[in-house]
This record gives structure tokens, C-alpha cells and sequence, in this order.
């Protein structure tokens, strides 16, 4: 017994620095302790049935659980709780449920506190048709990167007279430079062919001017991927026509709230699109991007598969593409047969066996 | 035999430089639009490093034309991922997000402005409603950002509540883009009519257009102040197909039938648009972009046909 548990101790050690890529430095020595935030509503039952196909799957993953809710620190700034703050610093990759969002209760929303508080400047969704969850498109393949500090949301707005209201974008050499330098590192790490850079240039000369720049300059320190230009309104007139053109996108933060939910729509919505937030200091914060769903909480009745995708994608982000190929084939696989499917897939299975004919699979595939 | 009455004064539009050097569109198409009020346009092309501003750019300030308006009908017989498509994009086209007020506040910060005007929010509110009620639209949809952009979306929203409160028979609904995106590619028959500020409408117009079939059969219109209207098609010249008999011309023939509605010609237009669209479902005379292989002329020739049979 203990020389299997040892052999297999060793076999994961060897095979996380087999799998390691030079962005998964931290991540070669064994069992890695990642934050687990599940959030509100449904999000601890879906964070219940990833943990479960994580140990079916034996991923050399260790959660350590930590709840984020706004509290006003000293000096009256608001803040998350400091174990939680401290748990993220310590394992740097976090997974996240859905959190409610609080209406007129003081304090600004749980995505934006932790989106500054860990410098999340990067909102990657990688949108993948899912065979067997029928929608118009068959072969969506895309990934949209969008810049997540500046831009339309800064947040700076003014009456200048009554009755005129101007709002200001900005845009800065750093934040386009930093998100440009991602997508394009993303595009080699994952083997995509192409970065497209998604733009208003024509009309907002500056602003859209300065990024498309930035973009063109991290090109040529990547001539191995393919670099492509194209306007806003080009993108999605041609997107709905034939969304197999594209591969990775990127662009300023307004385009991509508009985009990554276009994509997400292609391939079926946010039920089954995984996110990742990816931040300064090697943080980064994968997390499913629909609501609590009160009205189905606590009756087993919910679809993991959007956060269990946002966990497959911390895995590759972890250098751990073995494990991660392994648990979204047998995601795929159970919801292609459509046997044991949850109700907004369109069957009448529970949560519990969706995620149990997943961790059959995923033990069958061991 | 049924004509339809309408006469045709043609004109060319070219940036000419007038008295105190002001880039502007020719007298005579100006006279011409001002006393007709009602025009109907190709596409014109866009003059690289000309020195003077778009001639679409021209035209919108001419004649403030402030309303851009698109109805998108999926076309059966051109086959797209949609077969229900049925709604209309109305855009505010004067302000907003392409105001053109950009500076460098220091090296490597730039700022874009976002203007929104309780008048030009008020205006372009007042025309959606309007529209619904004269084409039998049933509601007006605000598409917008006010969570994130609170004063300006929000000073656009409050205009659109205030209009719809007038025109209780529509009824009014507000909808994020980002939402109305993510619900669009998934069910577009849950939307009608749709109404949002300048650059939302530049994404969502051409979005809806993808959903039918792309610009090629998507007609356009603009409305303006003083009761002028220039009715377009809204694709590119494409000089590679020009005077070959090759083009497909539904994109301008629907443009001018959404023309021959707003004049109040409803019969006309809608014996030319059946004509049209039978054409395309029969599919044995279609233009090559539309998956066939005949000529603009015998493409033409068929509508024709079919609009004196239909008499």
C-alpha cells in the first residue's frame, strides 16, 4: 500500500514536471493549494461537484475554502476579508462561485472589489461549441481577452451643462501594452494560431489609436502567431455569420463586455462558459460568469459545467493539461450521450448524478 | 398597370470646398434634397488621406440626419442560422461615443469623450416610439449601460421612460447590450424594436444585419431634421463587380421600399418586397452572392415579373 501510494506520489510529481511549461514555475512540487471562493446561491453546491470530480480525477489540487464579502476596513475604505485577501496572496490561483450582487447596499460590487484589490486586468473566455447541447453554430472555437481596469469603465463622468453628460474613456499605454503582451503570451501557451485585435480606431483615433498600437508592438515580439485588425462592428457582423474566422481576440474593456457575452450566447450562454480573471503577481481568479440562481439553490438541481470548464482552465493555466483534458473530455462525453443532463441542458437529471456520471467517466479514463 | 408614383431627380454627392473653405456637399444635390425631402442612396466611396471628412459623415451633418434605422427580416430562401429574425435597430446617430473629442492628458493616457444630450436622447426616444406606433411594432426596447456609465446611459434612459410614459400603447423595456448580445445569438425573435445610443448601435445594426444574411440584403435609413429622409444601402461599392452585371441589388431595393413605407405608399411597398423575396425563395434566378449565378439584369428582370403579375 505504501509503495503504491508512493509510486503515485512520484508518478504525479514527474508527470507535473512533464506537463510543466515555463509559466507553471510554482506549480511542479506535488499537491497545489488553490483558494476555493463559492459564492452565493448555487455556488456551493457546483463547488461541491468539481471538488468531487477533481479527487475522482485524482487532480493534485487542495482547496482551501474562503468566503468574500465586503467589509469597511480601517480608514473607512471597503475591502475583502483579510484570511481571504491572504489565502490569494499565499496560492496565487483561485476558483470562484457566482456572488450575489447587493442592490443600494453601500458598498460597490464583490467583482469589482476583487478585480482591484488583486489588479485583475485580464478577463480571458474561451468559447467552445459543446457537442451534444444543440445550438445555431456548430464549430465555435475563440477565445476573447479583454482588458478589465480602464477604459469605458472608468467610471468618470460629468454634467458639464444641464441636460449634457459626458462620460470619459481612457486609455493608457501601460493597460494596453500589458493586455496585448497577454493575449499574445496566451495565444503561444495554448497553441493558437492568430491574435486579432478588436478596435474602433477609425472613429475614436486616439484612444482606440493608442491601443491598436500597443497591439502592433507586441506583434513583432511574437511573429510566431498570426496578427490580424478588424473593426468592432466588422467583428460582429461577420461573427454571426461564420464564427469559425476567429481565434484569439483582444481588446479594450467596453468591446469585450460586449463580445465575451456575444460568444458565450454562440456556444449555449452562461450556464457552460468558463472565465478567468488573470492578475498582477501571478494571481489569477477562474470563476463561472452566471448568476446565484436563488430560485434553484440547495435542490441539487444546478449545472456545475461552467465552473467545472473554469476549473479545466486553471488547470492548463497551472500547466496541468492532463488532468484538464481528462475532466473536460468526460464532461463533454456525458453531455453528448445526453443520458444524465440537468434540466437547463435539456434533461431531468439532479446536479448529483450529472456529477457523479462525470466522475465515472473521469475514473474510467484513469 | 400599377406605377409606383415615384419620379427620380438624380444627383451626385462629392465633398467640394465652399466659401470660408467648409467642406460641403454640392449645391445642387442639396437644393435637390431640400425640396424633395425624401432620397434614396448607393453606396458611395470612402476617400483614403482625401483631406476631407467621410461624405456619410457630410450627409449626417447636412442634413441632421439623426436616426439611423434598420429593419432586419430574415429572408427566406437566403439561409442563415436564424429563420425568425424580425426586429429593427434604431440608432442615435449624432452623438455619444463619436463625438471626436479626444486629447492626450499625459504621454501614454489619452481620453475619449462621451457626450449624451437630454435632446438628442429625447429626440431619438420620441422617433422609436413614433416608428412602433406607425409600423405596428408592439414594443421599444432601451438598450444600454446605465450600471456602469450612470449619468450618461442613465440621462438616455430617463428620456426613453419619459417618452414611453406618451405612448402607453408600446410597450417599453430596458436591457443591457452586453444582455441583448448574449440573447440576440440565442433567440432574436424575442426582440422588436430596439433603440440605443451611438455606438451601441453601430455594433448592434450590424450584428442584426449578420443574423438575416449580412449587409448585401440589408436596407437602411436615415431620418433627419425638417423631415428629410435618405433611404441606403449600406454595403461597399466593390469595384471588383462594378459594371459587370454581377451585383445583387435587394440590400437598395429593400432601402427604397422601407422609403416608399415612410412616404405612406404601404401597397407599393409591400408588392415590391413580396416580389423580391419570392424571387429569392424560388432560387432559380439569384446573384452569385445570394448562391447563384445569374445576372443583376435577369435578377431584376424576375422581380419585375413578378411585381406585374402581382397587379
Amino acid at each position: 500500500m505504501a509503495g503504491n501510494a508512493w509510486r503515485s506520489a512520484v508518478s504525479r510529481v514527474v508527470g507535473a514536471f512533464k506537463n510543466a511549461t515555463p509559466q507553471s514555475r510554482t506549480f511542479t512540487r506535488g499537491m497545489q493549494t488553490v483558494t476555493l471562493i463559492p459564492g452565493d446561491g448555487i455556488g456551493p453546491e457546483i463547488s461541491v461537484a468539481v471538488m468531487k470530480i477533481f479527487e475522482a480525477a485524482k487532480a493534485p489540487i487542495q482547496w482551501e475554502e474562503r468566503n468574500v464579502t465586503a467589509i469597511k476596513g480601517p480608514g473607512g475604505k471597503w475591502m475583502i476579508p483579510p484570511d481571504a485577501k491572504e489565502s490569494m496572496d499565499k496560492n496565487k490561483i483561485g476558483l470562484k462561485g457566482p456572488l450575489k450582487t447587493p442592490i443600494a447596499a453601500g458598498h460597490p460590487s464583490m467583482n469589482l472589489l476583487l478585480r482591484k484589490t488583486f489588479d485583475l486586468y485580464a478577463n480571458v473566455r474561451p468559447c467552445v461549441s459543446i457537442e451534444g447541447y444543440k445550438t445555431p453554430y456548430t464549430d465555435v472555437n475563440l477565445v476573447t481577452i479583454r482588458e478589465n481596469t480602464e477604459g469605458e469603465y472608468s467610471g468618470i463622468e460629468h454634467v458639464i451643462v444641464d441636460g449634457v453628460v459626458q462620460s470619459i474613456k481612457l486609455i493608457t499605454e501601460q493597460a494596453s501594452q500589458r493586455i496585448a503582451e497577454y493575449a499574445f503570451e496566451y495565444a503561444r501557451n495554448n497553441q493558437r494560431a492568430s491574435v486579432t485585435a478588436v478596435h474602433k480606431a477609425n472613429i475614436m483615433r486616439m484612444s482606440d489609436g493608442l491601443f491598436l498600437r500597443k497591439c502592433r508592438e507586441a506583434a513583432e515580439k511574437h511573429r510566431d502567431v498570426k496578427f490580424t485588425e478588424m473593426y468592432l462592428d466588422t467583428v460582429c457582423l461577420n461573427m454571426v455569420q461564420d464564427p469559425t474566422q476567429f481565434d484569439v481576440l483582444v481588446m479594450p474593456n467596453l468591446y469585450g463586455d460586449i463580445l465575451s457575452d456575444l460568444c458565450a450566447g454562440l456556444i449555449g450562454g452562461l450556464g457552460v462558459t468558463p472565465s478567468g480573471n488573470i492578475g498582477a503577481n501571478g494571481v489569477a481568479i477562474f470563476e463561472s460568469v452566471h448568476g446565484t440562481a436563488p430560485d434553484i439553490a440547495g435542490k441539487d438541481m444546478a449545472n456545475p459545467t461552467a465552473l467545472l470548464l473554469s476549473a479545466v482552465m486553471m488547470l492548463r493555466h497551472m500547466g496541468l493539461h492532463g488532468h484538464a483534458k481528462k475532466i473536460e473530455a468526460a464532461c463533454f462525453d456525458t453531455i453528448r450521450d445526453e443520458k444524465v443532463r440537468t434540466k437547463d441542458l435539456g434533461g431531468n437529471s439532479k446536479c448529483s448524478e450529472f456529477t457523479d456520471a462525470i466522475c465515472q467517466r473521469v475514473r474510467d479514463m484513469n
